[in-house]
């Protein structure tokens, strides 16, 4: 049994969660492979290569692969698929973009999202927005699938030597190409990964308010977060949303501040260790998720705590 | 150019679903039915398309039992021209899906399949990425902007890190964002008006595509529910309890 995992990367930097889907593999044993694709990645294989449990490194260095884009980046995977029992991916926006086509490619049945690892061919993972969890097992040749980041720990980023081969085969589909990027800058930590977050709501009222909620989030070195509603009407940019179709959090506190509760909301934060919620409505769906629950306006309540916390 | 746009039935979005008892699924008699929402979006993205004369016919497919012809109907309703319903087991995967609207494509050969970008019950995102797959075509996923001039699409994406704008050959696969637009309601005439139009029915045997299951279902049990928490007085009480109760902070 060998895996392949694709390896996530911004900037010449890997991504964090990358070490998550890592963990995950390793849980199903057998030897761990990191493809690092895209331009001139020549950073982002120096660090792939020292991840302890990581065996190899391939590089496909192309300017075909730049951007990710799935057309060109899903048949390089299934060119290199050969001798690989799983290919397995972080379930950002880029790894729920290629891995699709390269199971289709394949013929074969992506499991998306995983959460938990039964053996090599038994997977649990959440459907209906996380109100019911589905164990599957799948017989096909290569098991494609995504991870779910927040439910593995992340592996040892540090401690390895593995050897770096570079892959070729890569070309251009001349189907697609990328133009631009308009990225949120900040300063804070990433959503994803930030041990603490404050989202907003509907209750905000406007994007300009966000501001009471971004003064906490300094304090406490935490991301801000927002529901659908909250990006729906502009308040806040959609790499914002949490929830069943934005992004899963899951960090020792999550605090929510005028919003509801909704199922596809909680679908994404309901795994954090410590929740709080500030909603002036005493029966608000939230407060059955809660931890600790405060009953009141929040344009009293945000700012009084951002005076309590020093 | 004719518009394709694939339709889920699947639980309302409001319904709190139960786990069977015997852990073999969800409990889907006596529950409210609709449109996966995002399939909602897809369609009054095409219905748009066809309005601004860049599409000419919009066509409504839905895979499943019989009564996805409801899904189609609503379809019909908000605008959409005809309906195709594929006959299959309501758990079909997406794979399996994927290779029905493929032979459907072969048949209509439609500029542009819009897809929503995930269904709200399996949860997969994955039919739109296959179908381009197996279709060869380019796919613009989790649009938030479609603009189609000529045989290029410019798609704007909701990625992980913000916006990403991205151009794409036609024909093409575009899987919708929740902010792609506000789909219409349905008036009580055109609702008269959906049951005349025309909806076909077909199988899978009829297509010459093997829809057999890949994935086996062990078991589907409910997620484990948080303690109960508490109600605090006020802001002193709340950090208190963060700091020394709780240590988050
Ligand atoms: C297909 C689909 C996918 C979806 N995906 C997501 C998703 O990924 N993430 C997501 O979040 N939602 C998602 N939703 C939307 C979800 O169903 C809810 O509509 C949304 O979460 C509601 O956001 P909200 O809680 O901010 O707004 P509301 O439900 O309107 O709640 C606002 C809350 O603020 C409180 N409030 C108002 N003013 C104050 C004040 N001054 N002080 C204190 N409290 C106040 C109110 O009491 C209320 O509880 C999805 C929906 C669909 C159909
Ligand atoms: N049985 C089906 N019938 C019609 N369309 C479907 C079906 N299953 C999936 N789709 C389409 O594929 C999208 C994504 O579904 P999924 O990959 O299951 O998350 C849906 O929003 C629909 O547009």
């Amino acid at each position: 049994m060998s895996i392949l995992i694709l390896c996530d990367h911004e900037n010449g930097q890997l991504s964090p969660v990358t070490l998550n889907a890592i963990s995950a593999a390793s849980q199903i044993g057998g030897e761990m492979h990191l493809l690092v694709a895209g331009d001139q990645t020549g950073n982002v294989a120096k660090a792939a290569a020292s991840i302890a449990s990581i065996a190899k490194v391939l590089v496909a260095d192309d300017k075909s692969l730049e951007n990710g884009l799935a057309e060109n980046l899903a048949p390089l995977m299934q060119s290199l698929s050969g001798g690989y029992s799983h290919m397995m991916a972080a379930a950002t926006t880029t790894g729920k973009n290629v891995m699709p086509r390269l199971a289709a490619l394949l013929d074969v049945m992506q499991i998306s999202d995983i959460i938990k690892i039964d053996d090599a061919n038994t997977f649990q993972r959440p459907i209906y927005a996380g109100n019911a969890l589905s164990t599957v097992s799948s017989n096909e040749a290569i098991k494609v699938i995504t991870v779910r980041g927040t439910a593995f720990e992340a592996a040892a980023a540090e401690g390895g030597n593995a050897a770096i081969e570079t892959v070729a085969g890569a070309s251009d589909a001349g189907l697609s190409a990328y133009v631009k990027s308009e990225l949120s800058s900040s300063e804070r930590p990433e959503l994803t990964s930030a041990s603490i977050v404050i989202s907003g709501g509907r209750g905000m009222q406007d994007g300009a308010n966000f501001a009471m909620l971004e003064k906490i989030a300094d304090k406490l070195g935490a991301a801000v977060g927002a529901s659908r509603a909250a990006v729906d009407a502009g308040f806040v940019p959609n790499d914002y949303q949490v929830g069943q179709t934005g992004k899963v959090v899951a960090p020792d506190l999550y605090v929510a501040v005028g919003i509801s509760g909704a199922i596809q909301h909680l679908a994404g934060m309901k795994d954090s260790k410590v929740i709080v919620a500030i909603n002036k409505d005493d029966e608000a769906p939230i407060f059955q998720v809660a931890d600790y629950g405060l009953v009141a306006d929040l344009f009293d309540a945000v700012p009084a705590l951002e005076k309590e916390l020093g | 150019m004719k518009v394709l746009v694939p339709v889920k039935r699947v639980i309302d979005y409001n319904v709190k679903v139960r786990v069977k008892a015997d852990q073999s699924g969800v409990e889907l008699a006596n529950v409210k039915m609709a449109m996966n929402p995002f399939d909602e979006i897809a369609v009054e993205q095409a219905l748009r398309l066809r309005e601004a004369s860049t599409a000419e016919e919009v066509i409504a497919v839905s895979i499943g039992p019989a009564q996805n012809q409801e899904t189609i109907r609503t379809a019909l309703a908000m605008g959409a021209d005809r309906g195709i319903h594929i006959e299959a087991p309501h758990d079909i995967e997406p794979l399996a899906v994927a290779k029905l609207l493929k032979a459907v494509v072969a048949q209509e050969n439609p500029g542009i399949v819009l897809v929503g970008k995930q269904a709200i019950d399996d949860d997969c995102n994955q039919t739109g990425q296959m179908l381009a797959a197996l279709l060869g075509w380019a796919q613009g996923t989790f649009a938030s902007a479609l603009e189609i001039a000529g045989d290029k699409a410019k798609v704007i994406r909701e990625v992980d890190g913000g916006l990403e704008h991205i151009e794409i050959n036609m024909p093409a696969i575009v899987t919708v964002d929740l902010r792609l637009n506000e789909p219409r309601y349905a008036s009580l005439p055109n609702i008269m008006k959906a049951k005349k139009k025309p909806l076909d029915s077909l199988t899978a045997g009829d297509l010459g595509v093997d829809i057999a299951p890949r994935l086996t279902i062990v078991k589907v049990e409910e997620p484990t529910a948080r303690a109960a928490g508490i109600k605090v007085g006020d802001v002193q009480e709340l950090v208190s309890k963060l700091k020394n109760e709780a240590k988050v902070i």
